[in-house]
């Protein structure tokens, strides 16, 4: 068995942690499942290309790639324009559909499915502003780099398993020590109650979309960068960040990262073992599993 | 004349869509169920009862020669089982969790479509699947009109038969459990082995659906069951009306009509090279338009006096 | 002006079905007052719509000077109302301090940390393990949590609904003896309760209602008498226009 296959399993991993933990989020807190959370992955990655494309033409020197990563400082920047951008688009969405369902009092599965039009519409909007070609941050090339053990990773690799890491505990510490953390989890319990602890609900669901757009974006861009950006990349991952959440239990955040990461590496052994085309197989097997075996996933709570 | 025979063939392609939304009627419309993977039951059916009915072929199970109708009916059986395996696992659990799994169904159903090249044809698909009037096939109104008037007459059986199994006992008792599951309980009635039993309806029926259409056009490939199915057939059944049958046929029609037409009208607009990346401007009105119709008016043209609107909100309740 | 002032309020969760059908009322800075009423008479629905949780239909409701119907709870808790609902009322997945915590969040940065020493004092069970998750709490002592924290904040006007529901005597007397205290240092008490008794005890005055309105408004000597509390309650003295 090839070690190699333990870093591309991290990696995809990451990228799939970081985008279930957005939806965990959102379905804890907003209770419902987001089907349009892949697309935010994805309308992440193409914005943010369009913003470093906008900065890379007022200048040019941005677009230089700083050593020994693949790109230059226009990509972190335009991360943030992307993010930003991603973030209006989570908040919209909610204003013009989500939130009017909700204020209605439409069940929940309503709202699901409202999210699968939405979802379909925003992907083939991307196919059709952008068209179905694959797309990339980056021409340079790089060369991976040997860790030891038989692994090899290039510096962009590295970084994106690094920023995770630091992304996920600085999520955590939010979430667990400070006062917005505390209104999230309580919303998360009893949003009523919370209203009358004097909590603004409204607000607390409005910086869930935005960590949770912000985050999607992130994972976009990783995902861009380290493969390619097409209009079905969000969709593609929705089953296999569906299963990270689920698996490792909804509204936990380490939850959601570990879920990730089991499924990235469970994903890349299985390529290396049976095939590349049966990979998102792998992401259907386990939800199954969770499903039958132990359906609050790993951290979650058992359902009243 | 020739647009006699578009006509016939527009119409026929609409029917097999109406069998797919009166079977998914059963699962959402009766029972509340939120099945995200109707392509994959479809699919089902049709591969089924292609591999029933095709003749030998190299690299692939095949050559039973079977009847149509026995394919049919394989093909439903198979939508029945696999429903219940479906049923089974995630009918207890909060219905979003069934969302997510009949999402996964169909994308595992798709990859078997795609990569198991010996019992499915793999990327080809399966070719030469017996049309039942094969022997027409050079007159095209003759042959859409024929297959026109066998989809037709289809819908009609399956619809009779909705209405009536809607009236019986087994549509009460399941009416009952969607409206009131712990007084219908308290009267003695399973909810989940009523569901159970829906839900499996509902993927024979779509299966059968797969299968018709498969047998009407001669060849299936992977392709033909992606999400974009499942999502065409939600837009049909929320635009037409859920809950009801008649809804279902009417927005399979219309939706498709609609989605015809902005084909159409998006060929004549753009120009050659532009063609696949306007296609997706069809699937970007659909989506649209499905959100508007649960925001305005979620019971859809042809509204159910009851059962539905319950889900729709306090709010919405139909006068 | 009175701490708490209500004209004319309809309110129910269906537009087309009032459970409260035109009250009127008022309580006065400092005043203890009981709402009575035979079960589904609407005394929950009515403090829960003067909390903002259920949908005002009609009529208006003050907070001293401030019209505040159809605000959301969050902000009425900002213009001095404390509301401690009957059940689940303490969030059970975070720890006592991180409840007391969360109100804390309404106040001034300098004052949260010596507010919430405060109740924990005033509570000592709730004090002797703040970081405990308030889900291992017992009955009694998670009606203590979520009245520290409907406290914390200093309301002008603190609202319960049934804070003697579920609870062995002994506690009953306890709570009881806790809102005795809070009373007596100057807030506005308004009590919904099924435990007759307990509460005339404590209050000045009571108000009756039945079928969503108000069958009696006076001090609580007037209703010692059972006799008039049982005709009240059996629905032969109506008070307002008939339904």
């Amino acid at each position: 068995m090839n070690p190699q296959a333990f870093i591309d399993g991290l990696i995809a991993g990451s990228t799939i942690g970081l985008g279930a933990i957005g939806l965990t989020l959102a379905y804890s807190i907003l209770r419902f499942a987001n089907f349009t959370h892949g697309d935010f992955l994805a309308w992440g990655a193409y914005l943010t290309l369009t913003v470093s494309g906008l900065l890379g033409g007022l200048a040019a020197g941005l677009g230089a790639p700083v050593h020994p990563f693949s790109f230059g400082w226009g990509l972190p920047l335009a991360i943030l324009g992307g993010a930003a951008l991603t973030v209006l688009l989570a908040l919209g969405l909610d204003r013009i559909l989500f939130g009017r369902l909700r204020a209605r009092g439409a069940d929940v599965i309503i709202i699901v499915m409202a999210s699968f039009g939405a979802s379909m519409a925003l992907r083939s909007l991307l196919e059709f502003i952008f068209t179905a070609k694959p797309v990339y941050f980056t021409n340079a090339l790089q060369i991976a780099k040997p860790l030891g053990l038989g692994m090899r990773a290039t510096p962009d690799q590295l970084l994106v398993i690094g920023m995770t890491a630091v992304l996920v505990v600085g999520l955590h510490l939010i979430v667990t020590q400070t006062a917005t953390g505390r209104a999230m989890r309580a919303v998360s319990e009893n949003p009523a109650l919370a209203g009358v602890y004097g909590i603004d609900v409204a607000q607390i669901v409005r910086i869930t979309w935005v960590i949770g757009a912000g985050l999607a974006c992130i994972a976009g861009v990783m995902a861009g960068l380290l493969v390619q950006i097409r209009p079905y990349m969000g969709f593609d991952l929705l089953l296999p960040l569906f299963a990270a959440a689920i698996l490792g239990g909804i509204g936990s955040i380490p939850g959601a990262m570990l879920g990730g990461l089991i499924i990235g590496l469970a994903e890349a052994f299985t390529v290396q073992i049976i095939g590349a085309e049966w990979r998102a197989a792998v992401s259907f097997i386990i939800l199954v599993l969770v499903l039958m075996l132990r359906p609050q996933g790993l951290f979650g709570r058992k359902e009243a | 004349m020739e647009l006699i025979a578009y006509a016939a063939f527009f119409l026929t392609v609409a029917m097999t869509y109406a069998i797919i939304c009166l079977g998914l009627n059963v699962q959402w419309g009766q029972t509340g169920l939120f099945n995200v993977g109707v392509a994959g039951f479809v699919g089902i059916g049709a591969y089924v009862s292609g591999a029933l009915t095709t003749p030998e072929t190299i690299d692939r199970v095949g050559g039973f020669d079977l009847p149509i109708l026995v394919g049919w009916a394989a093909a439903m059986a198979t939508g029945a089982l696999l429903s219940l395996a479906v049923g089974l696992l995630t009918l207890r659990m909060r219905a979003d969790y069934l969302a997510i799994t009949t999402f996964g169904i169909a994308v595992a159903l798709q990859l078997v479509f795609q990569n198991a090249e010996s019992l499915t044809g793999g990327a080809f698909g399966m070719a030469f699947i017996p049309r039942p009037f094969a022997a027409m096939q050079s007159e095209a109104i003759m042959f859409n009109l024929a297959n026109l008037g066998v989809t037709c007459a289809v819908v009609l059986v399956l619809y009779l038969l909705l209405e009536h199994l809607a009236r019986s006992p087994w549509g009460r008792a399941l009416r009952a459990v969607r409206e009131d599951e712990v007084a219908a309980q308290a009267l003695g009635k399973n909810p989940v082995f009523l569901r159970l039993q829906a839900f499996a309806l509902g993927g024979a029926i779509m299966a059968l659906a797969g299968a018709v259409q498969a047998h009407f056009i001669g060849f299936i490939a992977p392709n033909n069951y992606l999400p974009m199915m499942t999502f065409q057939v939600w837009a049909m059944l929320i635009v037409g009306g859920s809950g009801n049958n008649r809804g279902a046929i009417l927005g399979a029609v219309l939706v498709w009509a609609i989605w015809a037409l902005s084909g159409a009208l998006i060929s004549e607009l753009f120009p050659a090279d532009q063609q696949a990346r306007a296609a997706s401007l069809q699937i970007v009105i659909i989506g649209v338009m499905l959100c508007i119709i649960l925001l305005w008016r979620p019971q859809g043209i042809l509204p159910e006096t009851r059962s539905v609107s319950r889900h729709l909100g306090r709010r919405n309740k139909d006068q | 002006m009175s701490a708490l002032s209500v004209e004319g309020l309809k309110a129910g969760y269906d537009p087309d079905l009032a459970i409260v059908k035109g009250v009127d009322f008022s309580v006065d800075y400092g005043e203890a007052v009981c709402i009575l009423g035979p079960n589904g008479a609407g005394k929950s629905t009515m403090i829960k719509a003067i909390a903002g949780l259920v949908p005002i239909l009609g009529g208006s409701v003050n907070l001293g000077k401030n019209s505040v119907a159809g605000l959301p709870p969050h902000a009425l808790v900002r213009q001095g109302l404390g509301f401690v609902p009957q059940t689940e009322n303490i969030f059970t997945r975070l720890t006592i301090l991180e409840n007391l915590q969360i109100a804390a969040q309404l106040l001034p940065a300098p004052d949260r940390r010596s507010r919430i020493d405060a109740m924990l004092d005033m509570f000592p069970d709730l004090g002797s393990r703040p970081g405990e998750i308030a889900g291992a709490l017992s009955g009694g002592q998670r009606q203590m949590l979520a009245a520290a924290r409907a406290l914390l904040t200093e309301p002008e006007v603190l609202v319960l609904d049934e804070p003697s529901a579920g609870l062995s005597p002994k506690l009953v007397g306890q709570v009881f003896e806790t809102l005795r205290r809070i009373s007596d240092a100057g807030v506005t008490l308004v009590l919904v309760e099924q435990n007759v008794r307990a509460a005339l005890a404590l209050t000045g005055r009571a108000l009756v209602l039945v079928d969503g309105q108000l069958a009696h408004d006076g001090p609580t000597d007037d209703l010692r008498d059972n006799r008039l509390l049982g005709e009240l309650f059996l629905g032969h003295r109506a008070k307002g226009p008939s339904a």
